[in-house]
């Protein structure tokens, strides 16, 4: 007998033996969850009146999932599973550190409140088309880019996450909503290939994909290894995800093409995950390599910033206008990756938490905004301050918080990284951060005087408009987080700067996916 | 063999990059397709390319030795074929309706969702 014969094999060395505790199962359970509930959308994909009771049961769930791992692993420290039992970096891992699960829960209480407004904003034929299920797809994809331990498995969730937002994109098939998916369509998409060379490159380098283990291998890596040119590929890849100038344009392309859910949820996610990577990659996995590019990234970040508020000063539809605040505030991410010091970084991962936030709920805003006053043009917006004085305050809230205005959460990050960029004497970056939120303070004081303050242009008859609790619930919830995290910093300063913390000296995140060291 | 391989990949990369550059949106697609195609190769690449020669880590050492083809990258391929496949096809119908809708494939008429004469916000009231 073959099996008698052979001496017993030691598993242990290729395997997880012991079953994992109950309490890390948390790392998978979000992406198992929203992948399990879009399957199960998709097979009563004709009962289109329960979607979205259960999908908005599912965006409770993955909040609570969220917060749940967040707490975890600001107690324990990072969390690690893998796949199939094999040992890492042979299986690929899962692996939450405090950025990734902070990122994560932030995206599903943003997912939530969009779940919410497209109870109202949604109509049965974008139901029938299948938007509850993309919409869980598009959040197991951006869970699973948040939690993956794993360069390739980046990869693959980058892919989940794309081909569910061309579905959103393109619910209802108008043709400009054709038109703006398919320049979406194409640069997301080359910007993905750029990413999947990159990670071909990295494997051909130290010949693993798992990130703890490149991080080890990158600070041991021989002199002549091509990692500037690789580290440069992926500033490229993640620049255009996240549309950095200069290659940015399909954004404000895009982005106000779909219904204004879709485009609340890409406003605040899609955007993050591109940043979120490129904090990763840059950071923890390459930080040598980050030191050298660092201007081009500081020169990139300035003029993102400066384009954005100056897109935003020439915008008449409002959907374009926020498209250009959202890449404002991608400048100011990227230039804490510029500067690279911790500090500098916390501001990023703090920017990144409010961005996520904020940007959803501004778009949002305009959602309600063109319900209660009928247009998207500010040229013939008007009187919403006399018509619904409630929203009107909630408005003025968010566009604070965009602009970067105390006492909303704006106010922090942009402190954080302005002090980071002067300490190291980048007098210029901070000159271009103080110059783009004085210009996104213009463009957003104009859209309150415009289309808030000013008289309605046409005298339109003054017709009720009702409050529906579907779309104040969210807009109230987001404001109010705003609000608290602006006017009480300390536990989300605290959190973003322990996260960079441990993506600088990523020796945590290690340990947690090697317990006993390396082993070969 | 590597280096000749590295050189078709870079034949691929022009080739796709110059189809992109179009203003058609066909072109456009072809070269997509041929990116595509560029970075699968590519990924076979670094791999090695080896014949013949199972890939087994000898005991006592910890990788593989030269003499055998990495199988993982050939793994990353089977993963990049499915996933630019199923994309590249979404991107035929979008375009295709994109032609439909907008009565043209050059992607310079297509201002529908950027109109070049938008007028600037008004200054005040």
């Amino acid at each position: 007998m073959a099996a008698s014969a052979s001496p017993a094999v030691d598993l242990s060395a290729a395997l997880v033996l012991t079953p994992p505790p109950l309490g890390d199962w948390l790392v998978v359970l979000p992406v198992v969850l929203m992948i399990g509930t879009g399957a199960l959308l998709m097979m009563v994909r004709k009962s289109v009146r329960l979607h979205g009771a259960i999908a908005i049961a599912a965006l409770v769930m993955l909040v609570v999932l969220d917060a749940a791992l967040l707490w975890r692993v600001s107690l324990h420290g990072p969390v690690t599973m893998v796949m199939g039992r094999w040992l890492p970096p042979y299986g690929i891992a899962f692996t939450a550190d405090l950025f990734g699960a902070a990122m994560a829960l932030a995206a599903a209480i943003a997912a939530l409140a969009a779940g919410l407004f497209s109870l109202a904003d949604i109509d049965a034929a974008g139901r029938r088309y299948g938007f509850y299920p993309f919409l869980m797809l598009l959040m197991a994809g951006v869970s699973g880019a948040f939690l993956t331990g794993d360069i390739f498995n980046l990869y693959v969730w980058f892919e989940v996450l794309l081909i569910s937002s061309f579905g959103l994109l393109i619910l209802g098939s108008e043709p400009r909503q054709i038109e703006g998916a398919l320049k979406y369509a194409l640069l997301n998409l080359i910007a993905t290939t750029l990413f999947l060379i990159a990670v071909g490159i990295l494997y051909a380098i130290f010949g693993t994909l798992n990130m703890a283990d490149i991080a080890t291998k990158a600070r041991l890596a021989p002199p002549d290894a091509p990692l500037t040119t690789l580290t440069a590929l992926f500033v490229l890849a993640f620049a255009m995800k996240a549309a950095a100038f200069p290659v940015n344009f399909w954004l404000p392309a895009s982005y106000h093409t779909p219904r204004i859910v879709v485009s609340a949820l890409f406003g605040g996610l899609l955007t993050k995950v591109g940043i979120y990577a490129l904090i990763r990659v840059t950071i923890m996995l390459l930080p040598v390599e980050r030191e050298a590019l660092s201007f081009v990234i500081a020169v990139s970040a300035a003029l993102t910033m400066l384009l954005g508020a100056l897109g935003a000063l020439a915008q008449m539809d409002t959907r374009r206008l926020i498209g250009y605040v959202v890449i404002a505030g991608i400048g100011n991410m990227m230039a804490g990756v510029a500067v690279g010091t911790p500090a500098a970084v916390g501001g990023a991962v703090l920017y990144a938490l409010h961005s996520v936030i904020t940007m959803t709920a501004l778009y949002l805003m305009a959602g309600e905004a063109a319900r209660i006053g009928g247009s998207w043009s500010l040229a013939s917006l008007g009187g919403l301050y006399r018509r619904s004085p409630g929203f009107a305050a909630i408005s003025f809230l968010l566009m604070l918080a965009a602009a970067g205005l105390p006492p909303l959460s704006g106010l922090w990050p942009k402190v954080a990284l302005l002090k980071a960029a002067l300490d190291i004497g980048a007098w210029w970056l901070a000159a271009a951060i103080l110059v783009s939120a004085f210009l996104l303070t213009l463009a957003l004081a104009r859209v309150f005087l415009l289309a808030y303050w000013r008289p309605q242009p046409t005298p339109a008859v003054e017709q009720p408009c009702p409050t529906d609790w579907r779309i104040t619930l969210p807009l109230a919830g987001l404001a109010v987080v705003t609000l608290v995290f602006g006017v009480f910093p300390e536990p989300v300063l605290r959190l973003s700067q322990a996260a960079a913390d441990s993506l600088a000296d990523p020796q945590a995140y290690i340990n947690s996916v090697f317990p006993g060291g390396r082993v070969p | 063999m590597e280096a000749l391989f590295a050189v078709l990949v870079g034949f691929f990369f022009a080739a796709a990059i110059y189809l992109m550059l179009s203003r058609h949106t066909v072109r456009i697609l072809l070269g997509v397709a041929l990116l595509g195609n560029g970075v699968n190769l590519l990924l076979f690449t670094t791999g090695r390319l080896v014949r013949e020669v199972p890939p087994i880590i000898v005991a006592g050492q910890e990788t593989l030795g030269t003499g055998a083809a990495n199988p993982l990258p050939q793994a990353l391929i089977l993963t990049a074929i499915v996933i630019s496949f199923s994309f590249f096809a979404f991107l035929l119908v979008l375009t295709y309706r994109a032609y439909q809708e907008l009565g043209t494939d050059n992607s310079d008429r297509m201002r529908l969702s950027e109109p070049s004469d938008e007028p600037l916000p008004p200054m005040g009231y």
